[in-house]
């Protein structure tokens, strides 16, 4: 449960409310930017590489599309693969760090000790051959029974899958450890005494009081993932054109570097959003983990 | 403690077993083959092509035999560059890779390691206010963000360093910080708390209530304690490392073992893709080993039991 005075404490920390305030700005430029921009912004035009101007507030690209229309596009993927992965792996994290916790003893150890060995192999390089001996399978899949929904969305539906995968293994540690903490409080005791289930002891008695960890460590998920989603998406390994994600965006401004001439827009305006968004989410959850969980404090 | 090793050792062996296997039947089961092209190749040559590169058989008989080849240490030839085996493409490109991930590895820990220090001395003032706000920062900033950056403005823009390439030492300067950045910043972040937590403790004001010097008291009491949680991040630390190398090297235009990962993806080059990941996951499985002995040489109250 989120303690009565969580806004009031909030409120009076001033990069927190920064955080917010930027947090909602790009959020609603992503929801909305690419819906009201001229339609023409999303074709490809006859200005190539063009500095920013007031047609085009943030440039062209090498195809001529207009910069604005892409970045704010592909920090709304960005930003869906972000929190739906987050989600993902706060599921999972949470499972396995309840039952690690609860069961305790060999089972713990065994349970832990598998969360240091994923630690120390390259997820996302594995992750990798995952997603793209996969992908075929399930576009193959689709394809047989007609699901254009699917068809479309393969790769990005994947994308959120894996990057949940691998990045539940904090929230697992983090969730285990609060567990062993309050198994042996007195109400989890009084609840065992009366005969109730585990089930219903881990979600009724334990769950909720786990909800602000849990809260802190999703809002540091969501920007772990989103570097993961652009980390492949800059090789040319996650989103595919022409749907861009900040990564795939970031990949062609790098592309497009050279000596002579730089387009130092088609670098500086994806960076800034990219930059913003994870400074911004980073800030809330270091502000909301001073806030609820006390002892993560120094 | 030799038990416990050689216990660790088994699970370690058993881990690589799980993650090699994984790998040859994800990238064994995936639809379209190294020799998928746009013209259909002739069905004698195509028949004779499988068996050069061992693709012939049942996928039980080509499993077992990398499996035999791998225990020999081959890894077999690459299907897109002909006639080259993996074993001489990793040959030339790992000691790139080592040697951009064995500097900035040594410039994230021992920098990380001060500016924490640094930062916990100060607690609370200025000076750690602001070294952390740029770690914050600094986390915050992907390689593939800091990169083109600095390219822009010290190699474009004021022309101290070069823009890419590999063989001299302006070139690694660049990419080295890219890389080591982020962990330069979550190790100080790390360090500082674990440091802050040690200086409360009674064997420091003892050891200062003997009249030793605040430097001695830092940097040969606290810093051996404190240290522990950065040991025990060097695991993930050189995973993480080689991971992000993909892309700096990438950005930088650097021949190393990364681009032919993401090329061997994008050219179905199951065996180069398969002994990029197994070499990886060896090296990195090894270096784990080494920092758990680490940890124990350097905290005795330690034991290694589990």
């Amino acid at each position: 449960m989120t303690e009565p005075g969580l806004c009031k404490q909030l409120s009076r920390n001033p990069s927190a409310v920064a955080a917010v305030g930027i947090l909602t700005i790009i959020v609603i430029l992503a929801l909305v930017g690419p819906e009201v921009l001229p339609a023409s912004y999303r074709e490809p035009g006859p200005d190539q590489y063009s500095p920013p101007s007031w047609a085009h507030p943030f440039g062209t690209d090498l195809n001529g599309r207009d910069l604005m229309f892409r970045v704010l596009s592909g920090t709304r993927l960005s930003l869906l693969v972000g929190i739906c992965g987050a989600a993902i792996s706060l599921i999972l994290g949470t499972a396995y760090g309840l039952v690690s916790g609860y069961v305790g003893g060999r089972v713990d150890q065994i349970m832990m000790r598998g969360v240091d060995i994923l630690y120390s192999i390259p997820r996302l390089i594995f992750i990798l051959v995952f997603i793209n001996a996969f992908n075929a399978t399930l576009e193959q899949f689709a394809a047989e029974r007609n699901w254009v929904w699917l068809v479309d969305y393969s790769r990005i539906a994947i994308l959120i899958i894996s990057l949940g995968v691998i990045e539940w293994l904090t929230m697992a540690r983090i969730v285990r450890g609060q567990v062993l903490a309050i198994k042996s409080r007195t109400f989890v005791l009084a609840a065992q005494a009366l005969g109730q289930s585990h089930l219903r002891i881990l979600l009724r008695h334990i769950l909720p009081n786990l909800l602000g960890v849990i809260v802190v460590y999703l809002t540091l998920t969501i920007p772990a993932v989103i570097i993961d989603e652009s980390f492949l998406s800059f090789l040319g390994l996650g989103t595919q054109a022409p749907r861009a994600s900040l990564g795939s965006l970031l990949a062609d401004g790098a592309s497009a570097i050279n000596p002579v001439r730089s387009f130092w827009w088609m670098i500086l305006f994806p960076s800034a959003f990219m930059a913003l968004t994870l400074l911004s989410l980073n800030f809330l959850g270091d502000a909301l983990r001073d806030a609820l969980d006390p002892r993560a404090k120094n | 403690m030799i038990g416990t090793l050689l216990r660790r050792v088994v699970s370690l062996i058993v881990v690589l077993g799980v993650v090699i296997s994984a790998t040859f039947f994800l990238i064994r089961l995936s639809p379209g083959g190294p020799f998928d092209a746009e013209r259909k190749i002739p069905e004698q040559i195509e028949k004779q092509l499988l068996a050069k590169y061992k693709l012939d058989g049942t996928l039980w008989e080509q499993f077992t035999g990398y499996w035999g080849d791998l225990l020999q240490g081959d890894l077999r030839l690459s299907t897109k560059y002909r006639n080259r085996s993996v074993n001489e493409i990793l040959a030339q490109t790992l000691p790139v890779t080592f040697t951009l991930g064995a500097i900035s590895f040594l410039l994230a820990t021992t920098l990380g390691v001060w500016l924490g220090t640094f930062a916990a001395t100060r607690h609370r003032r200025a000076g750690d206010t602001i070294a952390m706000l740029a770690a914050l920062l600094a986390i915050s900033l992907p390689s593939f963000v800091i990169g083109p950056i600095l390219i822009l403005v010290f190699a474009l823009d004021l022309r101290w360093l070069p823009v890419g390439g590999w063989g001299t030492p302006m070139q690694v300067i660049l990419p080295a910080i890219t890389l080591a950045a982020p962990y330069v910043a979550y190790i100080a972040r790390l360090m500082r708390s674990s440091m802050l937590e040690t200086l409360n403790q009674d064997f420091i004001r003892t050891a200062r209530a003997k009249g030793l010097a605040e430097r001695v008291v830092l940097w040969k009491h606290a810093l051996r304690v404190a240290i522990l949680p950065v040991v025990t991040f060097m695991g993930p630390l050189a995973a993480h490392l080689l991971t992000g190398s993909i892309v700096v090297e990438t950005i930088f235009h650097i021949p190393g073992a990364g681009g032919f990962f993401v090329h061997s993806i994008q050219n179905r080059d199951g065996f180069l893709l398969g002994g990029v990941v197994i070499v990886y996951c060896v090296l990195l499985v090894a270096f784990n080993l080494a920092v758990d002995i680490a940890y124990t040489l350097l905290d005795r109250r330690i034991e290694l039991n589990d």
